[in-house]
């Protein structure tokens, strides 16, 4: 195959490096099934800058990795839809450029980690080969050159004997030095923005703290903005900045994370704290949240909480769904009753 | 890898030998029913009895045991096979001597002359089948549900539901006959296309031409099998975590399922192109009877009729030698597409 245009720094036209690293504008995905049409995304905004950590928090089926496929460009279409709102990176709205462009901010501009880096390094494939391909097609490097980046690159997600180890297929390494793979090729082509969807979720619990030991201090030197999504409490209190709570397609309470565990300010946060199992709650019944969370094509009218809700009144069942209450600065709830959460 | 060969070597020994046996045996029981086949060679003349018996004799048809239907005849087996000594010598496969047929002519000549052109014409359908069978398969693949993917759907199912007697008939008849009596007439036209490659059997004059209709005609059926293949490999395979990852590395679409996706897509395709190529080998008996090919499959037919047993254990003994190491082969293969795969 052969190269057609060797761009080494494909700069988007139009960015202004004074404008927000990302700011997502009521984002609204679908996803159009037989079924019926999943509304997974109904209206999400928010921000991240350089050398931030945004935490996005909810549970599976939310609409976290949606989120993230739609800021990346890669939702599968059909059956996924974005039918509304603005992506925009430092002022570009990426959502209004073409195809070309788009690819050519994957990996440059924004890079990506996924979940389980078994299924997502390609089987067949030397790591070597995946790392360096990179840097061969989006910076027309050579073989050897790109071989020799990729070593380093290991060497900086401090995987032992990179040099051996280069020449590996992703399946005789373990779990944790996969993900570290991961971080490399993510990490390549110096991205300034990181998002990492559930990157520790396949990982033993150890693991777990050394891989985000590892993130954030990546991010550190490179004053990286990272959107760190997850559905686990304990990752994120270390990590992120800010935390952003999603639940059925919708941010329902936006707070630093010191604020969030001391005082959440959302029925449906409060009630993830209370389900963290604690040691000084042994022998007792965990604490669950009832119910499941909505299917996508029947979202209940109002609050989509409001059938597992304990504050639930009738004003709740009814639209329109509630808007994001400013609290204090920094600190947003969309709940009707969220004096009585905050418990003031 | 060297263990594993030699141990698959190692077990081509029992294949062959029952092959031997069983072909032994069924020629043998057809003999012990219908008579000498020496008889059939002088049609309506009646030829002494001495005549019979000298070629008989020297045919080595003249054990007693091919007289007494059921009888294994395994003294002759034994002489056959070189183990044990006929008329003091031993002159059988182990010594290279595989016999002649009824007019004294060398079975490995037969072979000799009839393989260059079942392995010109397994080529042609091989590589018709391979490459348009690929391309069919990933182009259908790629869009599910797109128009490309109705016209392989739509386009395999004929090929499949049609006999290969009946397609090879059509096909000669419009092809060849019709459309090249047409060619025929317009002098612009060459003869090695309008007499050669548009044919309507087999010319000496035109030995690799007038094969490539049979050739292609031989490959339909396996194309139709393998776009189907590759065609579902790829649907699913695209939907695979690696190729979200190729898509979010910002690599090309063509790159995403050139490299990424059809590597892997291709292992299941490899077994069936593998198989293809042993029942090139040996089930051309009706296409190279339409055109009149003399290759394996033509001599496989006559040796049937004439009731050359010798030929036919020959031939068919080659065979299967052929189709044990073409297994093999693919089964190496794998290890190759596949890094996974690991034979010890």
């Amino acid at each position: 195959m052969t190269e057609v245009s060797v761009d080494f720094s494909p700069a988007l036209r139009g960015t202004e490096q004074s404008a927000p690293l990302l700011q997502v504008e009521d984002l609204r995905v679908e996803f159009r099934t037989r079924v019926g049409v999943a509304k997974a995304i109904n209206g999400v905004s928010f921000e991240v800058n350089s050398g931030e950590t945004l935490a996005i928090l909810g549970e599976s089926g939310c609409g976290k990795s949606v989120t993230a496929q739609a800021i990346m460009g890669i939702l599968d279409s059909p059956p996924g839809f974005i039918t509304g709102g603005e992506i925009r990176y430092r002022g570009v709205d990426l959502l209004k450029r073409t195809d070309e462009e788009r690819r050519l901010v994957r990996a440059n501009k924004i890079a990506m980690i996924f979940q389980d880096a078994l299924s997502a390094l390609n089987p067949v494939f030397t790591v070597g080969f995946q790392l360096a391909e990179l840097f061969r097609k989006h910076r027309g490097m050579s073989r050897a050159d790109a071989k020799k980046r990729s070593i380093e690159l290991l060497d900086l997600v401090k995987i032992p004997a990179a040099r051996q180890r280069v020449n590996d297929f992703p399946h005789q390494f373990s779990g944790g030095m996969r993900q570290r793979v991961m971080i490399a090729m993510a990490l390549a082509l110096d991205p300034e923005l990181l998002i990492a969807d559930e990157p520790t979720t396949a990982l033993d619990v150890t693991v777990q703290a050394q891989i985000m030991g590892l993130l954030g201090e990546l991010q550190r030197e490179r004053n990286m903005g990272l959107i760190l999504i997850t559905h686990d409490m304990g990752v994120v209190a270390d990590v992120a900045d800010r935390i952003n709570v999603m639940y059925a397609g919708r941010i329902v309470e936006k707070a630093p994370v010191y604020d969030i565990y001391a005082k959440p300010s959302h029925p449906y946060t409060k009630a993830l704290l209370e389900s963290i199992p604690r040691v000084d709650l042994k022998g007792q019944q965990l604490n669950v949240i009832k119910g499941l969370p909505p299917n996508l094509t029947r979202i209940p009218a109002g609050c989509a909480f409001n059938p597992r809700c304990r504050y639930t009144q009738d004003v709740c069942k009814a639209d329109p769904v509630p808007p994001l209450h400013q609290i204090q600065p920094g600190i947003a709830s969309a709940c009707h009753f969220w004096k009585e959460v905050r418990g003031e | 890898m060297g263990r594993y060969v030699i141990r698959r070597l190692l077990q081509f020994i029992p294949t062959v030998l029952g092959t031997l046996f069983l072909l032994h045996y069924l020629t043998s029981v057809g003999m012990q029913l219908t008579g000498n086949p020496v008889r059939a060679l002088f049609g309506d003349r009646t030829p002494s009895p001495a005549t019979v018996e000298a070629i008989t004799r020297k045919l080595g048809l003249d054990d007693p045991c091919l007289k007494s239907p059921g009888n294994p005849c395994l003294e002759l087996f034994w002489q056959r096979l070189g183990l044990a000594p006929r008329n003091g010598t031993f002159s059988g496969y182990l010594q290279g001597d595989f016999g002649t047929n009824l007019r004294f002519r060398e079975v490995t000549d037969i072979v000799s002359t009839a393989l260059p052109y079942t392995l010109k014409i397994t080529l042609i359908a091989f590589l018709v089948e391979a490459i348009i069978g690929i391309i069919a398969g990933v182009l259908a693949g790629k869009r599910s549900g797109g128009f490309m993917d109705y016209v392989v759907k739509i386009g395999t199912v004929l090929v499949i539901s049609v006999p290969v007697f009946v397609l090879g008939l059509l096909v000669q008849l419009f092809v060849s006959v019709k459309f090249g009596n047409w060619l025929r007439t317009q002098e612009w036209v060459p003869e090695v296309i309008s007499r050669g490659l548009f044919g309507a059997a087999y010319k000496i004059d035109y030995p690799f031409a007038s094969l490539v209709i049979p050739g292609v005609v031989l490959g339909l059926l396996g194309l139709a099998a393998t776009a189907r293949l590759t065609r579902t490999s790829v649907q699913e395979n695209l939907r695979a975590d690696f190729v979200r990852t190729a898509r979010a590395k910002g690599l090309t679409g063509k790159r995403v399922i050139g490299v990424h996706t059809l590597r892997n897509s291709l292992i299941p395709v490899v077994t069936n192109l593998g198989l293809s190529v042993a029942v090139y080998l040996t089930g051309a008996i009706i296409t190279e009877g339409i055109f009149n090919v003399p290759g394996v499959g033509n001599q496989i037919g006559k040796a049937i009729f004439q009731g050359e047993s010798m030929v036919l254990i020959g031939i068919t003994t080659m065979l299967v030698l052929a189709y044990l190491t073409i297994t093999l082969l693919v089964d190496l293969l794998y290890a190759v597409l596949d890094p996974r795969i690991r034979y010890e």
